[in-house]
């Protein structure tokens, strides 16, 4: 099959891409782009380290065609990462412990970045849920759920909200 | 573990759409992706042309008509989870998709293709099934409505004939209580054995019930001796014992490495009794 040219924002940014209809959106960005922060474990939807946003939402890099992305607006790790340091879910993840490989991070802090854009201020239940779709071999997700908790707090804390979850 | 080639179409309008699936001998369409993509990674699924569904706006949305709840087949599952309407009108389906996978896929995924999918353990069918919802079908000869009972036939097989869309589901309002429990091995899994329970009780009896079994079987089962006693004997603790008494253990056919058949007989009736007693704790007054 012949490749298609695919328009869509990337970080913000206007990005029109040469596709086969078969290939992934995570493959393209890796591929076509070099953006290689979006991992790929299993290829078939179950880990969770494809994770990107579409306007916002975490949905699985792997399960969805580049040629579906026409017009929409995906964000990658390297978009949800300032030019410099680290982002607020990655500085508390730092801090935290929460990675070890670091194979299944890119993933993760996409995962928190989409709860926390819609929860500022989540509970312990919500996180859980939130990361319930990415597997982490090394951590134990006690320290991402630590790291989570840590953003959560220090949210309310700055929205002077009294409400332990939203 | 890459899909192997096809072309891709992506209308604007049902017509086009059948119009397209009508064209070509294989052509398939894809909804949310969330199971036909790894369908296509593993080439379980080789299609020559896949018809993307998402650009049709007539195909999402959910509205409520004349004590109607229309759900479109593209509406996301995230959004009918997260709609105050389907929480007042059939808090059974909200109940379903808690269970089913995880935000990003079900971000994604939608409730037309859940059904048109129709995996044995998925949890939407026994839903569909316990509210008696109606499957709306679009074929090229028009359109066509299947109750969502006869609209499961087995694994992976629907009413659905090859070219025809699923467009909608329509429920009436629920009757009734209810609730939704499963065991799966972990949360957002497929579920090992689901239930879906519905119990609807006025002035002290119960005028309506049901009772569907998912996971253990090619399609979801009804468990219609169990339905009749509630019924005929109300929703008390002595009812309660002999419709589990009365539960189809024997249309277990599911017997896997990691759940064996008489494991699933075994979590049945345990199963049955928490969601008909959280179905009758449930607040939820719909
Ligand atoms: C990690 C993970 C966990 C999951 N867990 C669960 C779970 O616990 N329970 C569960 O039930 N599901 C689960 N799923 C599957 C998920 O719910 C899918 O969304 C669903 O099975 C298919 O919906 P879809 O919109 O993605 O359809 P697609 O994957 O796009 O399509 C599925 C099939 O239906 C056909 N189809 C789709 N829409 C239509 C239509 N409108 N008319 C005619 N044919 C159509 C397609 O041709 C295809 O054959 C999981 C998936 C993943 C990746
Ligand atoms: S690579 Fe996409 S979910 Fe595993
Ligand atoms: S840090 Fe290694 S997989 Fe999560």
């Amino acid at each position: 099959m012949t490749a298609r040219n695919v328009s869509f924002t990337l970080n913000g940014k206007p990005a029109t891409l040469a596709v086969e209809p078969r290939q992934t959106l995570a493959d393209a960005v890796r591929q076509h782009l070099g953006l290689t922060g979006t991992h790929l474990g299993c290829e078939h939807g179950v880990c969770g380290a494809c994770t990107v946003l579409l306007d916002g939402d975490a949905i699985r890099g792997c399960l969805m065609l580049a040629v579906q992305a026409e017009g929409l607006s995906i964000t990658t790790i390297e978009g949800a990462s300032p030019p410099e340091g680290l982002s607020v879910i990655q500085d508390a993840m730092q801090r935290h412990h929460a990675l070890q490989c670091g194979f299944c991070s890119p993933g993760m802090v996409l995962a928190l970045e989409s709860l926390f854009a819609h929860t500022p201020c989540p509970g312990e239940d919500d996180i859980r849920e939130a990361i319930s779709g990415n597997l982490c071999r090394c951590t134990g997700y006690q320290p991402i759920v630590a790291a989570a908790l840590s953003v959560a707090e220090k949210n309310r804390a700055n929205l002077g909200a009294a409400a332990p979850s939203a | 573990m890459k899909p192997a080639p096809f072309d891709y179409e992506a209308p604007t309008t049902v017509a086009d759409a059948l119009k397209l699936l009508g064209s070509h001998e294989d052509a398939r369409p894809i909804a949310g992706g969330q199971s036909l993509v790894p369908m296509l990674a593993f080439r379980l699924a080789r299609p020559s042309l896949l018809v993307d569904l998402n650009r049709i706006p007539s195909l999402s949305g959910i509205e409520e008509k004349g004590g109607v709840l229309r759900i479109g087949a593209m509406t996301r599952q995230a959004k009918v989870l997260a709609s105050d309407v389907v929480k007042r009108h059939a808090p059974l389906l909200v109940q379903a998709l808690e269970n089913v996978g995880h935000p990003p896929t079900r971000a994604r995924g939608t409730i037309g293709g859940s059904c048109a999918h129709a995996d044995p353990a998925a949890e939407l069918p026994s839903a569909m099934i316990a509210l008696d919802a109606t499957m709306v079908i679009a074929g090229s000869g028009g359109e066509r409505r299947v109750r969502a009972d006869d609209f499961f036939i087995g694994a992976f097989e629907t009413a659905l004939q090859p070219g025809e869309i699923l467009v909608a589901l329509e429920l009436s309002k629920q009757q009734g209580v209810s609730a939704f429990l499963e065991v799966s091995a972990r949360k957002g899994d497929f579920g090992i054995v689901t239930v879906a329970a519905r119990v609807a009780v006025k002035d002290g009896r119960c005028i309506d019930a049901a009772l569907v079994l998912g996971g253990i079987a090619e399609r979801s089962v009804r468990c219609a001796e169990a339905e009749r006693i509630l019924k005929e004997q109300g929703a008390t603790p002595k009812a309660i014992d002999a419709v589990l008494a009365a539960l189809p253990l024997d249309a277990v056919t599911m017997d896997s490495r990691s759940a064996s058949a008489a494991h699933r007989r075994r979590l049945i009736p345990e199963l049955c009794r928490r969601a008909i007693e959280a179905a009758l704790a449930s607040q939820v007054t719909p």
